[in-house]
């Protein structure tokens, strides 16, 4: 050894500084291909802006990416993570995020936090184009007006600009701004079903023993079963989305006899394996997403999203703004949210199934047939092509459950997150190990 | 000065990988065990002192879960160790060229080359309702109707497991059969020792290192599983890897926490007393 003297460590480390120095502050050299741009006056300071958005899968889409890149013209990156993930990171790590696209039933763990700012609806253009539910709690007289569970307009306002509180009435601050939703059934195939489902209670029916399933995510499996155990007849309750410990108990209970009996094949924890449990027939009824179905029929194999009489359970997501947005950042990401309401996002999102925020701004981005077979609940008079170019429906089919309006309007519960949670995923556990 | 370097050289030699293991393992552990003490809400944590996280998993659910999972355990360890040792042994002593022995070792590895979505959409077809194996036995005529039971089951999870893991057992196993001196074996069948004796009294007490250090990669692997328990019991089995998941998925990090402690202590507790059966120090 000895090899190394400390004036010669210190020599050598000052030298890399000073090279790492040298080579941020160089002017950026350029190749022939890609030559270095001249000094330039910015005037247009959201250009150098990279917003990090965080969601589900289902939102994060690259093709909305590279058109809002286009037409916004700053950067996006964006990170599809599960619904559990996505909620982790909004909570516990507000530095990674710009903006967050969540799940309304995730606010009343993300608000407290106070990781989100609430939105300046004074700045959303379109804000008086969102379906009205989202922003007054009214549909038209409908069902979905007394809907139960986490209904997005109970937690859409926050009582004033820095505030993590929700607002009962509506307010100028919002928490999530709707970016997609839908009303979520019962799907079945009706090949190996042989007759039409009409009702939740079905799900356990002797008839398919071993054949169902429902998901387990204990905030949405447990509205599902609650949907099932009131339909039967069961069990009935004050409100399913904010149930008692005794009525916990009561549903979960239900819901071990029923596994004892073997009535589910399996529980699903993601789309793809819902699509599989499905596709494989070794599932003939089971709770589902909407772009599930999608998937399965692409297959080439039927498979009804069950209109119920019932109803719906509801979900939906939007798009929140991290606490740590400021300045050109904070324009950009209100620029960003403005654009989204614009229409183009809501017509490819309308395309795959989901419903727009501003159902009237997307429709100028959609064809007639598109818009009548979507929101219109009319036989399609062309073949109905998804954005990534999969035929969805043959011309002369009608979307399962009718028009924008029937299935909306027919959500009585919305995915949930009660204030027993805790107890709830103890019990959840006890099912599942039961 | 070159005296003090010298005693100091292996101190500064180890110094990386110290450090290495105290960030990166025991520091992430003593926080883990903190934080099972803290108290929780829906959405955040406060440091506190406070034991109603044990309290509340010392519970029947608790309990069963374990069960379960030692039950897992036991039926995989079974059947890795019963599938291992002949494949190790065959290899060791019936492959004669080391070219041949190390290929078919790393057959033995190809189901660890595919990932879990792979496998779980690979199983279905196998094994599914109308899977090969129902179609099979129902053509030969053996049954009637299609056995549910292999998939989305504990048969399936147990199935799902050795496949998975039998590389763990059958490798150690393998180099401790391999270092076994072959004149050693020569010598007891000269001294008139049958087949049955020389494994008896030879191989087996010097392959048994092997056999423990197989076993305890599959004890701490199967007690944390979680994946393959969800995927092959479709989400209706339960394992102490997948209560914990559950809990981390809501938020709640101080109960899995004490999960996780309560979990690390009985593997630990496992893994010592195979120790104490077996002094694998001394062996190798």
């Amino acid at each position: 050894m000895g090899k190394f003297s400390r004036r010669q460590v210190i020599r050598t480390s000052l030298a890399a500084g000073a090279f790492l120095t040298a080579t941020r502050c160089a002017a950026p050299s350029g190749t022939p291909n890609n030559p270095a741009p001249g000094p330039q006056v910015n005037t247009n300071q959201t250009k150098d802006v990279t917003l990090r958005l965080i969601g589900t899968g289902v939102s994060q889409i690259n093709d909305i990416r590279d058109k809002a890149q286009e037409d916004l013209g700053f950067k996006f990156d964006m990170r599809a993570l599960s619904t559990e993930e996505n909620n982790q990171i909004a909570i516990t790590q507000p530095g990674q995020y710009d903006i967050f696209d969540g799940e309304y039933f995730s606010l009343p763990l993300v608000v407290p936090s106070g990781n989100l700012q609430p939105i300046d609806i004074k700045r959303i253009t379109n804000y008086d184009k969102i379906v009205s539910f989202f922003r007054t709690g009214e549909f038209k007289g409908m069902p979905v007006e007394t809907s139960q569970g986490t209904a997005p307009f109970k937690v859409q306002y926050l009582t004033g600009p820095d505030s993590s509180e929700f607002s009962a009435t509506p307010t100028d601050y919002a928490t999530l701004i709707p970016f997609q939703y839908n009303a979520d059934t019962l799907g079945y195939r009706p090949d190996l079903v042989g007759r039409t489902i009409e009702s939740w209670g079905e799900l356990f029916n002797e008839e398919f023993k071993g054949k169902t399933s429902i998901l387990d995510i204990p905030q949405i499996g447990i509205m599902d079963a609650a949907m099932v155990a009131e339909s039967l007849g069961l069990m009935s309750f004050a409100d399913k989305g904010n149930m008692t410990k005794a009525e916990i108990d009561q549903i979960i209970e239900i819901l071990k006899e029923q596994k004892a009996n073997g009535q589910f094949r399996a529980f699903w924890k993601t789309f793809d394996e819902s699509v599989n449990l499905m596709s494989s027939g070794e599932v003939v009824l089971q709770s589902m997403w909407s772009p599930a179905v999608t998937a399965v029929q692409s297959q080439g194999i039927e498979c009804i999203y069950a209109p119920l009489k019932e109803g719906y359970r509801g979900w939906g997501g939007g798009i929140g703004l991290s606490k740590n947005l400021e300045g050109v950042n904070l324009d950009a990401a209100y620029e960003y949210i403005n654009w989204m309401l614009d229409g183009w996002v809501g017509a490819f999102l309308g395309r795959q199934g989901y419903y727009s925020a501003a159902p009237e701004t997307a429709r100028k981005f959609m064809s007639t047939s598109e818009w009548d077979f979507w929101y219109e609940g009319k036989p399609a008079a062309e073949d109905i092509v998804d954005p990534f170019g999969k035929t969805l429906a043959k011309s002369g089919v009608s979307r399962d459950g009718g028009s924008f309006d029937e299935r909306f309007g027919n959500i009585v519960c919305w995915n949930s997150t009660m204030e027993e949670n805790t107890y709830l995923v103890q019990k959840w556990n006890e099912f599942i190990a039961s | 000065m070159s005296e003090t370097w010298k005693s100091l050289k292996p101190y500064a030699l180890i110094t990386p990988q110290t450090l290495v293991f105290l960030m990166f393992l025991v520091f992430p552990i003593l926080m883990i065990g903190v934080v099972s003490f803290w108290e929780f809400n829906g959405y955040s944590m406060t440091p506190a002192f406070t034991l109603d996280n044990y309290r509340g998993i010392l519970t029947d659910v608790t309990f069963k879960t374990y069960l379960n999972t030692f039950k897992f355990l036991a039926l995989t360890w079974l059947a890795t160790l019963l599938i291992g040792y002949p494949v190790a042994y065959f290899l060791a002593f019936h492959v004669p060229k080391l070219e041949w022995q190390i290929l078919l070792f790393l057959v033995c590895t190809i189901p660890f080359w595919t990932s879990n979505i792979i496998r779980m959409i690979s199983w279905v077809p196998l094994l599914g309702r109308e899977g090969l194996v129902n179609q099979g036995l129902m053509g030969v005529g053996l049954i009637q109707e299609p056995l549910q039971f292999l998939l989305f089951s504990d048969f399936a999870v147990v199935l799902g497991m050795v496949h998975l893991y039998i590389i763990f057992m059958i490798a150690p196993i393998f180099n401790s059969l391999m270092r076994i001196e072959r004149s050693l074996v020569t010598a007891a069948e000269d001294l008139g020792a049958s087949g049955l004796q020389v494994f008896k009294e030879v191989i087996l007490p010097l392959s048994a290192p092997g056999i423990a250090i197989g076993s305890i990669f599959i004890v701490t692997l199967i007690m944390g599983e979680f994946v393959t328990v969800r995927l092959m019991g479709g989400g209706q089995s339960a394992s102490v890897g997948k209560l914990i998941q559950t809990q981390i998925g809501s938020l709640q990090y101080p109960l899995a926490a004490a999960n996780a402690i309560v979990l690390l202590a009985v593997t630990m507790l496992i893994i010592v007393s195979i120790l104490r059966v077996l002094d694998i120090r001394k062996e190798l």
